[in-house]
């Protein structure tokens, strides 16, 4: 219905240069203090604060793996005793991937996707303020746990009957489960948000082959999360409730079965290693623009093959599970789909390496972690090919060639391209350059550190060595390899070293970036850096792919929108024709409020059912709260 | 950056209905979210189902009565829930609080029967992993049906205050009959599973 603009209201085109942006301003901003932090709704402070936490996370995850470094250099081993082990083993991988490399990925995704995508602020901004909180309490309550000597001790992928009643004595398994909880509820929320803003908030003109790569990744990541996670929720339900109120669903004694939790577990963990790559891949597909500067090779064939990935990522769970003595059949089928997964990476790497070659390379930090990481994927991808085949992978499963070839791929496929989108986004982030000597310096430390101390783990995991020992006797074979893979370990750790001085240093004292200090083509770069609270003071109208390359004299912008009220131009699917100035919601502290009450009850609810019941209602109340109309003037319409 | 204005604004609403609201498609993902869910606590269903010697293990088959009440409520509530939908479109407030009122009836009453559905499924969930997977799926609809009919009770007093004339308070019932109509369309599997696949 089209309603009549109110005398009251103000438009951008009433009031000119810096009216505007004070007006614009007054209505976008977040207070300064501790008020304006616990509610602020902008995707911008949400985001950053994401990434800082999930970079905490990596650290602590680090500090664990430098511990197992030093336990395992040497036979018989002290350091740590084998209790100690098993919750350091499985609180590197759960704080890994649960906290560090889903979550990293997804909240640079919050900071930029609004920006590339040419909005004022992610759709429902308070679920995504919900979300960094619910995720800051699924990791305080893992970190906190260990910190008690609670720490789950049943591998990240909680396998049963170990993680089960029988085996795993008390609340050691329920803290993981209850995290995955935690982590996937703010996951899902993001997903969520992700999906809407690049549907319906791209500005006018964006059609669907005018979207940057880098948001089509997410796009296809959202829907992973969409289709994934529920796995991991109905399974950790389960072990919850088989623990806590004796349902059988794992139980073979009652009916149960224990290979069930391995189908619903990789049903959601196979995808998980999409749900890391293809934001990394779409990265990729982004910075190698302005250093080979010229347009990504194949935007079609790029974005086809992040769809691709994203729909086999679904046919692969059972390579996980090859040892388990499944029908034959149904192991040549995932044999034959884990292999064919390897289509869609290809044609991404020819691609990336056809824009390097037709392009003029500048060799910035940025494009160096680019080209560490084709090397140290592929590497990671031919060893995926080799444990996709049955018989081989029979041979080394359980072993350190599936830990060389993991950390290769997660890694070398994502953690890479993650350093070099921090070197390349920081100027967007803080408004200062990054160092390009102390990046230079990081990136040939991790690179050197990262293949010395991994790539030894192939051989010592041929050589018979498995996963998950806390120690291993002198008469055995793998010591040297271990001594290696250790003292190689303190490079990497110095490489990571340098790469947060870096960070720090940098952010207080790095060169001032201008707008578009890489003369990148995407929208982001449009904005001042670090951008306004509003993003644009008007929203971009894009008529191309690279919109910043092939309009250089003036952006094209629209007007007509209020600067009195939260407004943003929602668009049509396809077209991106405008169809609604949609109101955006203030800030609130409500969300806060919301998680809160949220933590309480998944907390209590590792003790008692009945916090279920009690401890939903706080978060009724909260909810109310939260969507109750307060007569502002985003609440007109 | 200089900009250069293309594109004129000023005539938008301030709110897209359906399709065009963001609120509709968030709608939309979580339906898609809570849709696997489902999708795989069934899964499971089949999945100890075939693993299963006889089924249901060491009971009788569920009562037919509740449960199938539960259905014909559910499927009734279709009715005034379209037509709910169709007049918050025609944005006529007066016929739209009238059906939140009935649409908040039609959702406590399959609780009401529920409760009685329970004890129908004549297994308890720590007896073996048969009942344990009829509970689950039992437990969860009931918590689909709950979280609705709160947000149907809020809805509904937030249409009988100042904030109820309004576009976007429109499109909210909306999405809310949208809700309504995958809590029954999600039930019907679980229903032909938990009674009809015990028959078998």
């Amino acid at each position: 219905m089209n309603m009549p603009a109110k005398a009251s209201d103000t438009r951008d085109i009433d009031i000119q240069g810096s009216c505007l942006t004070e007006a614009l301003t007054e209505t976008w901003k977040t207070p300064p203090g501790i008020w304006g932090a616990l509610t602020t709704v902008d995707h911008k402070i949400i985001g950053r604060r994401y990434i800082f936490t999930a970079f905490v996370f990596l650290v602590l995850g680090g500090v664990l793996a430098v511990l197992m470094r030093i336990q395992l250099a040497q036979p018989e081993a002290r350091l740590l005793g084998p209790d100690r082990y098993n919750q350091i083993f499985t609180m590197h991988g759960a704080n890994m991937m649960f906290l560090f490399a889903v979550p990293v990925m997804e909240a640079v995704a919050v900071y930029l996707v609004p920006l590339m995508v040419g909005t004022r602020n992610i759709a429902f901004p308070r679920l995504n303020a919900f979300s960094y909180w619910i995720y800051l309490a699924g990791g305080a309550l893992l970190w906190i746990a260990f910190a008690l000597d609670m720490g789950p001790d049943v591998g990240w992928f909680a396998y049963v009957p170990l993680s089960g009643p029988q085996y795993a004595a008390g609340k050691r398994a329920d803290i993981w489960a209850q995290m995955i909880t935690f982590t996937e509820v703010s996951a899902l929320a993001v997903a969520v948000e992700m999906v809407v803003t690049v549907f319906k908030q791209r500005a006018p003109g964006m059609t669907l082959d005018r979207i940057p790569v880098f948001v089509w990744a997410m796009l296809v990541t959202s829907f992973l999360i969409i289709m994934a996670m529920p796995a991991i929720m109905v399974a950790s339900t389960s072990l919850i409730l088989d623990r806590l109120v004796g349902t059988h669903f794992f139980n073979p004694a009652e009916g149960g079965d224990v290979l069930l939790w391995q189908h619903l577990f990789w049903f959601f963990g196979h995808p998980e290693v999409y749900i890391i790559f293809l934001p990394a891949a779409g990265m990729v597909s982004t910075m190698i623009e302005p250093f080979a500067r010229r347009p990504a090779f194949g935007y079609l064939g790029l974005v086809m093959a992040l769809i691709a990935t994203g729909i086999l990522a679904f046919g692969l769970w059972v390579h996980h599970m090859f040892v388990a003595g499944l029908p034959r059949l149904g192991e040549s089928f995932f044999t034959a789909s884990s292999m064919a997964i390897a289509i869609p990476a290809g044609i991404q790497i020819f691609c990336w390496l056809a824009t390097l070659w037709d392009g003029r390379p500048v060799f910035k930090t940025p494009l160096l972690f680019i080209i560490g990481f084709f090397v140290t994927f592929v590497i990671g991808g031919l060893t995926g090919v080799m444990v996709a085949s049955v018989p081989f992978d029979t041979q080394v499963h359980d072993t350190y060639f599936v830990v060389a070839h993991f950390h290769y791929v997660l890694v070398g496929g994502a953690v890479f391209p993650l350093l070099g989108a921090i070197h390349y986004w920081f100027p967007k982030l803080t408004g200062r350059m990054m160092s390009e000597t102390l990046g230079q310096w990081s990136f040939w430390l991790i690179i050197t550190g990262f293949n010395a101390t991994f790539f030894p783990m192939h051989i010592l995991g041929l050589e018979g060595m498995p996963r998950r020992i806390y120690t291993y006797q002198p008469d055995l074979p793998w010591h040297a390899l271990n001594v290696f893979a250790s003292l190689s370990s303190i490079v990497l750790t110095a490489g990571f070293l340098v790469f947060f001085i870096n960070v720090i240093r940098s952010a207080w004292a790095g060169d001032v970036a201008s707008d578009n200090p890489w003369d990148a083509a995407t929208l982001e770069w449009a904005t001042s850096s670090p951008p306004p609270s509003f993003n644009f003071a008007m929203i971009p109208v894009v008529n191309s792919l690279h919109p910043l390359w092939d309009c250089r004299d003036a952006l094209a912008v629209a007007k007509g929108l209020r600067t009195d009220r939260r407004e943003l131009v929602v668009t049509s699917l396809n077209t991106a024709e405008p169809q609604a100035r949609e109101a955006s919601p203030r800030n609130s502290i409500w969300p806060l409020l919301t998680a809160i009450a949220t933590s309480i009850m998944l907390i209590w609810s590792i003790f008692t059912p009945w916090a279920v019941v009690w401890g939903s209602i706080p978060i009724a109340i909260a909810l109310i709260g939260w969507f109750w109309p307060k007569g502002t003037p985003e609440d007109e319409a | 950056m200089r900009e250069r204005i293309v594109l004129d604004l000023r005539k938008l609403p301030l709110h897209g209905m359906g399709t065009q609201s963001a609120t509709w498609w968030g709608t939309l993902a979580f339906m898609l979210i809570e849709g696997t869910g489902f999708a795989l606590a069934i899964a499971v269903y089949l999945y100890l189902m075939s693993l299963a010697t006889t089924w249901p293990i060491d009971a009788p088959p569920p009562d037919l009565l509740p449960g199938t009440l539960v259905t014909l409520i559910l499927l009734v509530s279709l009715v005034p829930n379209i037509l709910i939908s169709r007049w918050a479109e025609q944005q006529d407030l007066r016929k739209v609080r009238i059906g939140l009122v009935v649409m908040s009836i039609l959702g406590i009453a399959p609780l009401i029967v529920r409760v009685f559905e329970f004890p129908a499924l004549r297994i308890s969930w720590d007896t073996n992993a048969y009942g344990s997977v009829v509970w689950l799926l039992l437990g969860l609809h009931t918590t689909h049906i709950i979280t609705d009919l709160a947000d149907t009770l809020v809805l509904a007093a937030l249409m009988f205050t100042r904030h109820a004339q309004n576009a976007r308070r429109f499109g909210d019932v909306q999405d809310n009959a949208m809700y309504w109509n995958f809590v029954v369309a999600a039930w019907l599997p679980i229903y032909g599973c938990i009674y009809w696949l015990a028959r078998l």
